[in-house]
């Protein structure tokens, strides 16, 4: 009898542990070697042949098709550079360049990976699309209400995540934080 | 007391090697997975246009919605496979999955360098069988090593302003992959 509980009691851990650990993992989306650049993360490894197990089972559980590498980089946000979580009901401020490639383009998704519906269907911007200033450099609005300039509409939702997409670049598995890969930053402002 | 400690000191132990195998055997029996879902719609060994995404309904998640995408779902048991896929004015990408979605090659039109990208697709083994008096110079053929015998390839034109998505929709229609004809002497 004792036996027999003792075994029970172990298996229950292990499947808790088990079971428990496999679903954080994927639903944190964590896997190994991330890119981080301020608020943006990318995982340039996912996108080649030697993905990782946790990529691989994060992509399959998804059922996305992974950039890949020879195709370009995705990065994603889903907090500001202070650290604070992108809120569909605030204005947030994406400032600066984006390290050297042929076009890029940024998306506003559901945390599901779902674009939001709003008035002007605009679910991105790519390069061509931006207006710059004289320095090269861009300033795009996430907000909920209409904003002149390069304006991303929220749709109110109360979480997003933002994913830039970097295509034909040499930001790659090699790649370092540092000066010659800029990312905007990101500041969430003022909520209502 | 120290009983239970080593039964659950056990318990967790053997809960990493849940952990491991879930992991490992996810993505061979995921049902929801991006090869699954398409392979219940569309075609073998044919180019598909995949309608772009909308937030009432998208064909995957995460997907681009400024480009014109289509797909190739491929089988090579019968042979290898030819692709051709005429490049659009600003950027033009193919894309390599296996069976379980691991993207393994990918090249642009740039690297490419020619109105038209065209690539073969083959198995190691097929690549290996190819007859050598063939005449083959590695900058007339491109070919494709394929790890799986069935995968995706991803074919995908940028729209970079919404006015242009009709040329890139043109382009990707107008890629193709088909089932390269068997030679006479290897019948």
């Amino acid at each position: 009898m004792r036996l027999l509980l003792g075994s029970l009691f172990a298996l229950i851990i292990a499947a808790v542990v088990g079971l428990g650990s496999t679903y954080l993992a994927l639903s944190r989306g964590a896997t190994f070697a991330p890119l981080a650049i301020g608020a943006w993360t990318a995982w340039p490894k996912t996108g080649t042949a030697d993905a990782d197990p946790y990529a691989q089972a994060s992509i399959a559980r998804l059922g996305r098709l992974p950039t890949a590498l020879g195709d370009g980089v995705a990065f994603t946000a889903s907090a500001d550079d202070a650290g604070r979580p992108l809120d569909g009901r605030c204005d947030a401020t994406l400032n600066g360049v984006t390290p050297a490639a042929r076009f890029w383009t940024l998306t506003l998704y559901k945390p599901d990976g779902e674009l939001v519906p709003n008035s002007v269907n605009r679910y991105g911007y790519t390069s061509q699309e931006i207006v710059r200033r004289a320095d090269g450099g861009f300033e795009i609005v996430v907000a909920p209400r209409a904003n002149p300039g390069n304006w991303l509409p929220t749709g109110g939702i109360e979480r997003y995540i933002l994913v830039l997409r970097l295509y034909d670049t040499a930001v790659g598995v090699a790649t370092k934080a540092g000066r010659e890969v800029p990312m905007p930053s990101i500041a969430v402002g003022s909520c209502p | 007391m120290i009983r239970w400690l080593l039964l659950a000191l056990g318990g967790i132990v053997l809960g990493g090697i849940v952990h491991l195998a879930t992991i490992m055997i996810l993505p061979r029996t995921a049902t929801q997975d991006a090869y699954s879902r398409l392979a219940r719609s569309i075609p073998i060994n044919a180019v598909t246009a995949v309608p772009a995404p909308t937030p009432q309904s998208a064909p995957m998640p995460f997907m681009d919605p400024a480009f014109a995408s289509a797909v190739c779902r491929y089988d090579l048991t019968q042979g290898p496979l030819k692709l051709s896929v005429p490049v659009s004015p600003a950027y033009t990408s193919v894309s390599f999955y296996t069976r379980y979605d691991v993207a393994y090659y990918a090249i642009n039109d740039r690297a490419a360098g020619r109105r038209v990208i065209e690539l073969e697709l083959m198995t190691p083994d097929q690549h290996t069988q190819m007859p050598e008096d063939e005449d083959i110079t590695a900058a007339d053929r491109l070919i494709v090593e394929s790890p799986t015998l069935t995968g995706l390839i991803a074919i995908r034109a940028l729209a970079p302003e919404p006015g242009l998505m009709p040329v890139a929709q043109r382009a990707v229609a107008a890629a193709k992959c088909t089932q390269v004809e068997l030679s006479k002497d290897s019948q």
